[in-house]
């Protein structure tokens, strides 16, 4: 299987895996999840539908990353799953 | 029911008005108590708990100058849970993460209910999600003292671990394995309770000006030890290197220059946060320079400003606390390093507490909304993380009280509309220092008329919000859970705000 | 014009967060040493990402990439040449590695319509660089010479010391090419970040040798940075002063005057009004008449 990990669990950023997968499917915890939760995973879903990207499953655990960060994280993750081996 | 600042509060209780609002009220003192007989001198607290004949539904006192290293609250609490007493309420001046065997007593019903001023780690945890019996009531440091001389906290035995205790049973923290300094939260509970008890493990000849009179103690108990010295140290004491907050403590200094706050016979109080420590040491920079000398400086005191007292740079430290062993070695060995009383401290009904006294006081916060109200009390989900400590007490009592915090911390911003908490009410903080902007509370308009004409990067609250929206975006509301676990008493006896069990 | 160049580190979020708060004039957002190689991409991507959230800084932005002699270096260029990006800082430079970058940046700035022209900071440290200096300093993009001594010293074998007498000759020579060919003189960082009055020393001392800006790589730093390279109050009086009485002296055709006793000859006036120029850049005086 094809998998793809970036960012790391020091402060203000976070830690996505991606793996290939027959639907979407998106897990955020983040320390800020009372907050935010709902306004990462949306933001994750729009990130991923500009690359086109609607087969993954994407796992995010979040330490308080901005949404730059969080969207860095995820092409890097995107990027090395498509140049990982199977 | 509703109080003057809007926040839900219990029925049957006085709201809170305004932070003034105790000068319309007049000083309620109960009788001092006095000891005929002299005092009795035991080997172990069994013997204590026999004589005081403890019981059921009573309320014991500690104070917390051995902060993280106090051995005397544990051994109680200890004790109590062996006799199978229940129903106790435990007024205890701070609670910290090392009082964590309480937490087996208040799910066990020995404790039922707490009166403090501060409380972190597993028993704040606790209390939070709902185990503790009767509501937790959290005081001021003033605010305590008020209500233990009024009576409105009603002290059945006081147990103070007491550094060293002489022959005629006078008490010191100035000496012994476990010295600490100054013990000033204790003296309301020396003074009022009914029952004294020193506990101590280290007896001397002869104390000279004890802050502990004998004519006020019952019993000493000599325990094996009262306290780890290491843990009495505050782990906070040391200037922080972390950038934001060397920026914010740079500007803060900046507004405190162009309000000519810094000038021959100033006096001025900080918290031993890292900020707080930075922004003394740019300060006595600029005193050095400027050859200035302050008047005082007080509350809880460290090493740092011990320099400054012993390099001549401040006339007088008045201390409540010593945060750190230097502190604890300079109140022993300077005359001009004074010991306070909580209520001579912070009291409202004192005639002239130090706190009044204050040109400038330098504070932390979790939050501010956007009426410059202040939590410290809790963290934006409601959960039980600290207190007032002097935090109301020294807001009210300074000409100007700043508020030094960052803008955002992990993505949550610091400002928001209402605070989860109001621990200290707007209408007594007037400038809040953030690494992007500082903003001046309107009612302050002749702080913002000096501080306007700076250079100085001023901006309203509102924006400093949106700067913070702008950077991590508009947190979604949380709601609190609606069962309240207890309430924040101001320092007037008033209740300013209630506390939610979390979710 | 520029007092202070901060490095940020390009995979480090909590840094990035808020390198603009510190006041300094320029930042380095770093991908070569900074980061190690496994997380280049990561570096690369999160740069990118925040450029992209960038509106009017208040600072100039620079990126450092890799050096040129890997494929590392033109990746680095690829995703971040954007507008927003100011100059390239460039590791290890030589006069042909210059050449070639500047090649590059033509090609991007032509494909991705980047109207302005992105410059280069060389960094000097090699011994070959210093040998070049004069060369380097008159190629096209380059706005100023970086001095990197810790590198610089490796490559010299000999000992870096925090005095720094062994960087005395490529300092001075640095300063002097810069002056010559109008570019700013960089000076190299100071590695304790903790010692303040040796920072404080070691830009002064910098600043006497002619360089006119130093690189910061802690936020700490740049406050005493700012400072130094910031005339003095005493001296902004004093060529207000001068070029005040100039222009009396020039209203009775008078080529040399005397100021407090001091002979004032248009050399001096010349200082003084580029003092001057560069106080009101900082913000130091409001209205100067430049003339």
């Amino acid at each position: 299987m094809k998998i793809g990990i970036a960012g790391s669990l020091e402060s203000n950023d976070c830690l996505v895996t991606i793996k290939e997968s027959e639907t979407l499917s998106i897990k955020v915890q983040s320390i800020v999840d009372a907050f935010y939760h709902d306004q990462i995973v949306a933001f994750i879903e729009s990130v991923l539908a500009d690359v086109n990207h609607d087969k993954v499953d994407v796992t995010v655990i979040d330490k308080g990353a901005l949404n730059y960060t969080i969207k860095a994280r995820l092409l890097t993750a995107l990027h090395r799953m498509e140049v990982s081996h199977a | 029911m509703k109080n003057n600042l809007g926040r839900e509060i219990f029925e049957q209780v006085k709201p809170f008005a305004s932070s003034d609002a105790f000068n319309q009220e007049s000083r309620r003192l109960i009788a001092k108590k006095t000891t005929e007989e002299s005092v009795v001198f035991l080997k172990s607290i069994e013997e204590a708990f026999d004589l005081l004949k403890i019981k059921n539904g009573m309320t014991i006192s500690f104070h917390h100058h051995l902060r993280n290293g106090d051995k005397v609250i544990n051994l109680v609490a200890e004790t109590l849970k062996k006799r199978g007493i229940k129903d106790i309420t435990i007024a205890a001046s701070s609670l910290f993460p090392n009082n964590a065997p309480l937490v087996d007593l208040i799910k066990d019903q020995t404790i039922t209910g707490i009166v403090t001023n501060y409380i972190n780690g597993p028993i704040a945890k606790a209390i939070g999600e709902g185990y503790l019996k009767n509501p937790l009531i959290m005081d001021t440091h003033g605010g305590r003292a008020r209500a233990i001389e009024s009576g409105d906290l009603k002290i059945d035995i006081a147990f103070i671990a007491t550094p060293a205790v002489d022959r005629l049973g006078n008490g010191s923290g100035k000496f012994g394995p476990s010295a600490c300094g100054t013990i000033g939260y204790v003296i309301p509970d020396l003074m009022y309770a009914k029952k004294v008890v020193l506990m101590t493990d280290y007896m001397t000849e002869h104390i000279v000006e004890p802050e502990l009179a004998s004519e006020y103690v019952d019993y000493v108990v000599m325990i094996d030890k009262i306290g780890d010295s290491e843990g009495i140290v505050s782990g906070t004491t040391k200037v922080t290197r972390d950038p934001v907050g060397r920026k914010i403590a740079r500007d803060t200094v900046r507004v405190l220059d162009a309000l000519h706050l810094i000038k021959d016979g100033f006096s001025m109080q900080t918290g031993a946060g890292g900020v707080s420590l930075a922004v003394v040491e740019y300060v006595k920079n600029i005193m050095i320079q400027s050859e200035i000398k302050a008047r005082f400086a007080s509350g809880g005191i460290t090493g740092q400003y011990v320099d400054m007292l012993e390099n001549n740079l401040v006339d007088t430290l008045y201390d409540v606390q010593c945060f750190d062993l230097k502190a604890a070695r300079s109140y022993r060995e300077n005359r001009r390093h004074i010991a306070i009383s909580a209520s001579e401290y912070g009291n409202p009904f004192e005639i002239k507490p130090i706190v009044n006294d204050l040109d400038f006081v330098i504070l932390g916060a979790t939050e501010v909304d956007l009426d410059f109200n202040v939590n410290v009390t809790t963290d934006s989900l409601g959960q039980i993380i600290g207190g007032s400590g002097g935090h109301s007490d020294t807001a009210h009592g300074a000409k100007v009280t700043m508020i030094v915090t960052n803008l955002l911390k992990a993505r949550l911003p610091i400002i928001k509309e209402k605070v989860t908490c109001v621990t200290t009410p707007g209408e007594d903080i007037d400038i809040i220092v953030t690494e992007r902007g500082i903003a001046i509370n309107p009612l302050r308009t002749d702080l913002i008329d000096t501080l306007s004409k700076t250079k100085l990067p001023i901006v309203t609250i509102e924006d400093l919000m949106k700067t913070a929206h702008h950077i991590a975006g508009v947190p979604n509301h949380y709601e609190l859970s609606h069962q309240p676990i207890g309430y924040v008493r101001y320092r007037d006896g008033s209740i300013i705000d209630t506390l939610y069990k979390i979710k | 014009m520029h007092r202070s160049y901060l490095f940020i580190p390009g995979n480090h979020p909590a840094m990035l967060q808020n390198a603009d708060i510190f006041g300094a004039d320029a930042i380095i957002f770093d991908l070569e040493d900074a980061v190690s190689i496994n997380e280049k991409d990561s570096a690369r991507q999160l740069i990118k990402a925040f450029f992209e959230t960038l509106q009017k800084p208040k600072f100039s932005i620079y990126v450092r990439i890799n050096g040129l002699n890997s494929s590392l270096g033109s990746i680095d260029l690829n995703m971040v040449m954007n507008e927003i990006v100011e100059g390239i800082v460039l590791p290890k430079a030589t006069v042909s590695d210059i050449k070639m970058l500047s090649k590059l940046l033509d090609t991007f700035e032509n494909a991705r319509r980047i109207k302005k022209k992105t410059v280069i900071i060389p960094i000097i440290e090699t011994a070959k660089a210093v040998f070049e200096i004069g060369q380097i300093a008159q190629l096209p993009r380059v706005s100023a010479l970086l001095l990197g001594a810790e590198d610089l010293t490796g490559d010299m074998e000999i000992e870096r010391t925090k005095q720094g007498i062994e960087i005395e000759y490529p300092r001075a020579k640095i300063a002097f090419a810069c002056k010559a060919f109008e570019i700013e003189a960089i000076d190299t960082p100071f590695t304790d970040v903790t010692d303040d009055e040796g920072l404080e020393k070691d830009a002064l001392h910098a600043k006497s040798l002619g360089m006119n800006a130093k690189c910061a790589i802690h936020p700490n730093q740049i406050e005493i940075i700012n400072k130094t390279f910031t005339p003095t109050m005493v001296a902004i009086d004093e060529a207000l002063r001068i070029v005040k009485a100039d222009e009396e002296a020039q209203k009775v055709h008078r080529g040399v005057f005397s100021l407090n006793g001091k002979m004032v000859d248009k050399p001096v006036v010349d200082r003084a009004k580029k003092l001057l120029i560069k106080a009101k850049h900082f913000g130091m005086v409001e209205d100067i008449d430049e003339k």
